[in-house]
């Protein structure tokens, strides 16, 4: 990319005037940026041109007098005399137009594209007034659906090609492709491979005529009827911009909004996971939300006014004293988290709060880390990965990679199981669970290790080859070297991957990092104190005091207990334990790894709040249930996996007596006869501003100022980007956004923000873990996130819900053969503490003795999360024995 | 009759075994290329200027030398011969495949490739066979493989069966087909694959009747290639010959010594137009070339003779309509061939080539209207602006370019024909 890095300007002559070009740039970019828009279908400016619709053709001067060329596969040459306005591009582009015409339908009326439709709107601009086509048009059998969520029309196809290249170019999953031959080329899946990627709406969204249509949109709304707000996804916290569409106050659509996060990109659950807010349009059941707060009365939750709801919460918190425990706040607003850990630290007292349940990563590693940007991934000279499937967690990160991947940077994976990112790794070091760190010693170069892990009874887990290819690939010192470390396996002990990430970033000390946690806004929550021992900023309890003193009532002295240690003093009754629990949009009972801990200490609090948008497991046992406002309805600033923060726009008003999260927070400080002290929103941020120094300089202007991406903390640490304007070919639907000017705002760092997270920090991070040595009966067990879950998103979905696989364990073809059974066969798996039944799959890619697992997926007998029945917090890692029933 | 130089072995009907090929003289001119250097093989055939044999006549020797500046990693032989009234590499690949085999080990020895594929019409079932079985043979005889002949020179030759698409004979498509991939042609730049071919490699493709030249170009020297013909079209040509001649057939003919009306009345070849009847049109060059006409038959069976006259010598490929044809109908049946053959991928190809079918059907069974002559020409301006020679074009490939070519002189000679198939509701000849 030192094309990029040292850019060359090209001087041609486009229409009569002198224009400008990149070196490498498409005549058609550079002609679109000089203002001059060329007619186009199949090009896409996220993707490899192919030059087959023919619509750009424009007239080029060459030796031999001019030629048509395709100018979305020509570069400008410096001299180059380019015409697009001459009559021969306009009789060849109004005999493409014409063409195209030719056999497509022209139902318009009744097509979903109609009225936002690229070959609708060029034609009208460029098109003949009238077809000569008096045939009879080709038909086909309409709709066919080519995935789950996906219908095709294929009359209605021209055959450009976007999603086809898509597939195979962006998601890397060629499921889709063309059959037949001349004017009956048609799109279609492959008889034996269905077409299940998780990014197939994007062929929706890309497609310039209404020939895909997405199962969610069908008939839901004509595109002038719909009102839009530019925002973020809240799926996860990749942060990808969206354009949320509504319709007399229902959500309609998704789409995703070029950017430097996403490229425009969405993963199904980002852009279809609108129906658990305000349902599905052609369902009839609605989505399972809390519309009004209830209290549990003679044991049974009934609706209650706010106030009788928020006085009887103020009594349980009154009562507890500091004796308090707060879980979650991940998928809450910036604004939300710091209005609760507000009124946890500084007004109730307690630090015992925590965003995360038990399936992240500390906050003294998130801190500590030198912090990488997903921009970097562009223009990095390797990365490394430890983490789970992306294309499952962090599903458009996952698209990102594979464009490094497929620009030539290595990427060197570290994996319990083969995934996505395997698939494009330069080498892959395969290891059973609790090996981690000793592969990553081996990497840094370390043989001792070695010996340990050839004695397993299984032996080696990886090619040694693999490791020396990996270690080769690994700039010295870490120069360019971006590591995505996460959480691949919720049945070990995220300590082991923290100490590993520890010894990475001191092997390799320029290199830069993205932790990458999974919800939406955990990065948000952690900057702003949701998690133990830390006060907003990313500042610890010592160093905040004064800082917050002015201002809040009180800060905690001590470090407070995190989820598993507020609910294992709970269960056990220990001395600290806190008697009143307020889960934050948390679901413990799906969500804790370990499902016994989750009910044991939920079961043993006093009182139990919740705060929550949906119904849960966790709200059905809850004594007090607050609603609270989820996805597009909220207004405020989410922070994601780089710690980018970007606005979040209301599109629908919240169901019934939903309110905001930082609301709740202020009337339940009100209620409990304190004062937050702050009344809107803006009041929030611009408190977070002032105190929080890695919020310092970030305002609503700067955020306004930045394109739709947002402005990555602490401000001036990154470039601040503007935004073009969208090409309403490639983005058909979404409504105009604003374009900032173009160019690039380096801000400068303010006095007192700190330039990166302080390495200090990580000091409190174990040099290593020990891990009990492999029982040669047992299977090492890995518990994997999956993007269809039981989690409250997809489960309020009707379009997803039934993407949700059932649990089953993967293990060795070997295992199987030493139990005497067939892959299919349900099997009983047994940990130290429970045991669960079901099918057992052969696979030969499971590295031998370990077995594999899906985290919230249910069986025949164990609603919910079975793999969390399985699983004890206190162990490093979980050994599980299979048995016959 | 004049020298034969690629159906040399016409008489025997054991032509295509390896007894009757070594009998007569096969692999010597491989032998004989090993001795020399790969510089001094390349040497002779610039000097025998031969042009390539595939259709588009560009000079071999300059489509190596493009190679020659970076290391050749493939060459592959196009034998994906398709196109209606095409079949002069037919011939070759049944009856004479072992000097096939033996003009591709002397291109590969050339090219300095290790590497060879021989790409041949899925249809051509003998040819298949008697290909594959000449490879093996090859092999047995120490002529491919590991170290030929004692010469240190290594090559692995593969057969590869196309699966039934007119379009994997453009070169780019037959490069994708190779791969595994669905044959759509590549969109250039880069033009020739030399720059970029299969795998992403610099590749050279050859035609299958310009490898079968080698063996005698080596044997016989390149000056003695040279010798025959005249200006830029060297050596001897094939010529499938059809239509409505007496003896249809592929002919070997000196280039540009001959003529049309040669070719097509001489006794030892055509024979004569069939019946007696008059010459109409000639297809000269394969469909995808403009007609030429009674008075272009002394046109001399040369390149840049035919092309003068605005058409092409093409693919060799020579199709004889008497007085009793009826144009549109011709012109029909030739789109209809493209139509069904249009990959699909560009639109004025695709949607053009179905649309020209239709109504040139429309216009020969009955439901012509008048404005559909007018209307045929104006969709081919859309799809080769301008309607010259060579076309230019709107796609990326020149199928779509050659639809116009067949209607464009059937209308511009015809006109009165079209309009009395409106006037009439479809054909009088009802052939």
């Amino acid at each position: 990319m030192a094309d990029d890095a040292t850019p060359v300007t090209i001087r041609f002559t486009l229409d009569g005037r002198e224009v400008e070009a990149n070196k490498g740039e498409m005549l058609i970019a550079a002609a679109e940026r000089s203002g001059t828009y060329i007619p186009r279908f199949c090009y896409h400016p996220r993707m490899e041109p192919v030059g087959v619709c023919r619509m750009c053709l424009v007239e080029v001067e060459g030796p031999r007098g001019t030629t048509l060329m395709p100018s979305c596969y020509i570069a400008p040459s410096d001299g180059m005399v380019v015409r697009t306005d001459s009559e021969k591009v306009k009789k060849a582009q109004d005999g493409v137009l014409e063409f195209l015409l030719a056999n497509h339908p022209l139902d318009c009326p009744v097509c979903d594209k109609g009225g936002e439709c690229p070959l609708q709107d060029q034609t009208l601009a460029y098109g003949p007034g009238e077809s000569r086509f008096i045939e009879e048009k080709r038909h086909f059998e309409k709709p066919v659906p080519i995935s789950d969520l996906v219908l095709l029309d294929r009359e209605r196809c021209i055959q450009c090609s976007r999603c086809t290249r898509f597939a195979a170019e962006v998601a890397g999953e060629a499921q889709i492709a063309f059959s037949g031959r001349g004017d009956l080329v048609e799109v279609a899946p492959f008889p034996t491979e269905p077409f299940t990627s998780h990014f197939s709406g994007n062929t929706v969204q890309i497609c310039p005529v209404g020939a895909l249509t997405a199962k969610p949109y069908r008939f839901a709304a004509r595109p002038w009827d719909l009102d839009q707000a530019e925002s973020t996804c809240t799926g996860c916290s990749v942060g990808c911009r969206v354009a949320v569409q509504s319709s007399q106050d229902r959500l309609t659509r998704v789409l995703g909004v070029d950017g430097e996060v996403s490229h425009g990109w969405l993963c199904d659950k980002g852009r279809f996971g609108f129906e658990a807010v305000t349902g599905a349009h052609d369902a009839d059941s609605e989505p399972g939300r809390v519309t009004t707060p209830m209290l549990k009365k003679n044991g049974e939750l009934v609706p209650v006014t706010w106030s009788e709801a928020l006085s009887a919460a103020a009594a349980a918190l009154s009562t507890a004293g500091s004796a308090v425990g707060v879980i979650g706040g991940a998928q809450f607003t910036n604004e939300g988290a710091y209005a609760w850990v507000k009124l946890a630290k500084g007004i109730i007292g307690t630090d015992s709060v925590d965003a995360q349940l038990d399936d992240g990563l500390p906050a003294s590693l998130v801190f500590g880390l030198p912090a990488a940007t997903i921009l970097d991934l562009d223009t990095a000279n390797a990365v490394l990965t430890i983490t789970g499937d992306l294309s499952e967690e962090l599903p458009v990160l996952f698209l990102r990679l594979r464009e490094a991947a497929h620009r030539g940077t290595p990427i060197v994976q570290i994996h319990q199981h083969p995934d996505s990112v395997t698939s494009i790794a330069h080498s892959a070091l395969a290891v059973r669970s609790g090996d981690t760190d000793a592969v990553v010693r081996m990497l840094c170069g370390d043989d001792v290790q070695a010996a340990q892990l050839r004695n397993h009874p299984e032996g080696l887990s990886f090619d040694p080859a693999a490791l020396e290819a990996a270690k080769a690939a690994l700039p010295h010192g870490g120069k360019g070297l971006v590591v995505i470390v996460g959480r691949e396996n919720l049945a070990e002990d995220g300590t082991l991957t923290a100490a590993a990430a520890k010894r990475i970033a001191g092997a390799f000390p320029e290199a830069t990092f993205l932790v990458g946690l999974r919800r939406a806004n955990v990065r948000g929550a952690l900057d702003l104190g949701l998690t133990p021992g830390f006060l907003p900023g990313r500042v610890t309890l010592a160093e905040g005091q004064s800082r917050y003193a002015g201002t809040w009532a009180t800060t905690p002295s001590a470090t407070g207990l995190s989820t598993v240690e507020q609910l294992r003093a709970l269960a056990t009754g220990a001395a600290g334990a806190p008697s009143v629990l307020v889960l934050l949009g948390s679901d413990p009972l799906t969500d804790l790894p370990d499902g016994a801990l989750a009910a044991a200490g939920l079961a043993k609090a006093t009182t139990t709040i919740v705060v929550s948008g949906h119904h849960t497991a966790t709200t059905a046992q809850a004594d007090i249930v607050l609603p609270v406002t989820v996805a597009n309805e909220r207004t405020g600033t989410t922070t994601n996996v780089e710690g980018r923060v970007s606005v979040l726009a209301p599109a629908v008003a919240a169901p019934g007596q939903a309110w905001s999260d930082w609301t709740i927070a202020t009337a339940l400080a009100d209620a409990l006869g304190a004062d937050l002290g702050l009344e809107t929103v803006d009041a929030f941020a611009a408190e977070i501003a002032a105190l929080a120094p890695s919020h310092r300089g970030l305002s609503a202007q700067l955020l306004a100022g930045a394109s739709g991406d947002g402005i990555i903390i602490p401000v001036g640490s990154s470039p601040i980007h503007g935004a073009q304007p969208l090409d309403p070919t490639a983005f058909p639907g979404v409504k105009a956004v604003p374009a900032r000017p173009l160019g690039t705002e380096q801000a400068s760092l303010p006095e007192g923000a700190p330039a990166s997270g302080g390495a200090a920090l990580l000091a409190a991070i174990p040099e290593a873990v020990s891990v009990p040595g492999p029982d040669g009966y047992a299977l090492r067990l890995t518990v994997q996130r999956r993007l269809y879950d039981g989690g409250a998103t997809v489960t309020n979905s009707p379009s997803l819900a039934p993407l949700v696989d059932g649990a089953t364990v993967k293990v060795h073809p070997s295992a199987l053969d030493r139990l005497g059974v067939a892959s299919g066969t349900v099997v009983r798996l047994r940990s130290a503490a429970a045991h669960l039944d079901l099918p057992a799959i052969s696979d030969k890619t499971v590295i031998k003795g370990t077995a594999v697992l899906s985290f919230n997926h249910a069986t025949a007998d164990h609603a919910g999360n079975a793999a969390a029945s399985l699983i004890d917090a206190s162990a490093v890692v979980t050994d599980v024995r299979m048995e016959t029933r | 009759m004049s020298t034969t130089i690629v159906t040399a072995r016409r008489a025997f009907d054991d032509s295509f075994t390896i007894e009757r090929a070594l009998a007569t003289g096969a692999y010597e001119g491989l032998k004989k290329a090993l001795s020399m250097t790969p510089e001094a093989v390349c040497a002779e055939v610039d000097a025998a200027s031969l042009l390539g044999r595939g259709g588009a006549g560009f000079p071999a020797g300059r489509k190596w030398s493009m190679l020659r500046k970076n290391p050749t990693t493939y060459l592959v032989i196009n034998g994906d011969e398709s196109e209606p009234a095409t079949f002069k590499d037919h011939y070759l690949i049944e009856r004479d495949p072992h000097q096939l085999v033996e003009g591709v080990i002397i291109a590969a020895y050339a090219l300095q490739v290790t590497q060879a594929f021989i790409f041949i019409r899925g249809e051509f079932a003998l040819g298949l066979e008697r290909v594959t079985q000449a490879i093996n043979e090859a092999y047995a005889h120490g002529a491919l493989g590991r170290n030929i002949f004692g010469s240190g020179f290594s090559l692995d030759l593969v057969v590869h069966p196309g699966a039934g698409a007119y379009i994997c004979g453009e070169e780019t498509a037959l490069l994708e087909s190779l791969e595994g991939k669905r044959g759509f042609p590549r969109i250039k730049p880069p033009f020739f694959p030399a720059a970029i071919g299969l795998y992403g490699e610099p590749t050279v493709v050859n035609n299958v009747e310009t490898v079968s030249n080698l063996p005698w170009i080596v044997s016989n020297g390149g000056a003695a290639f040279a010798a025959l013909g005249e200006g830029r079209s060297t050596g001897t040509r094939l010529f499938a010959l059809s239509g409505d001649v007496e003896r249809p057939g592929v002919f070997e003919v000196e280039m540009v010594k001959s003529t049309f009306r040669d070719l097509i009345e001489r006794p030892e070849l055509g024979g004569g137009v069939r019946g007696g009847k008059a010459v109409k049109a000639i297809i000269p060059g394969g469909v995808s070339a403009p007609w030429f006409f009674p008075e272009d038959l002394d046109t001399p069976l040369g390149q840049d003779e035919v092309a003068a006259k605005n058409s092409m010598l093409g693919s060799g490929s020579i199709v004889v309509m008497d007085e009793t044809r009826c144009m549109v109908r011709a012109a029909w049946r030739i789109t209809k061939f493209f139509s069904r053959e249009s990959c699909g991928q560009c639109t004025p190809c695709r949607e053009g080539s179905g649309w020209l079918e239709r109504v040139l059907y429309r216009l020969e069974h009955g439901g012509g209207r008048m404005e559909d002559v007018d209307l045929l020409l104006d969709l081919c301006d859309n799809i080769a602006p301008g309607l010259t020679w060579p076309p230019q074009q709107t796609t990326i490939c020149v199928l779509g370019p050659s639809i116009p070519s067949s209607i464009h002189s059937a209308i511009s000679r015809f006109r009165e024909e079209f309009i009395a198939h409106v006037h009439d509701g479809g054909c009088r000849h009802g052939r």
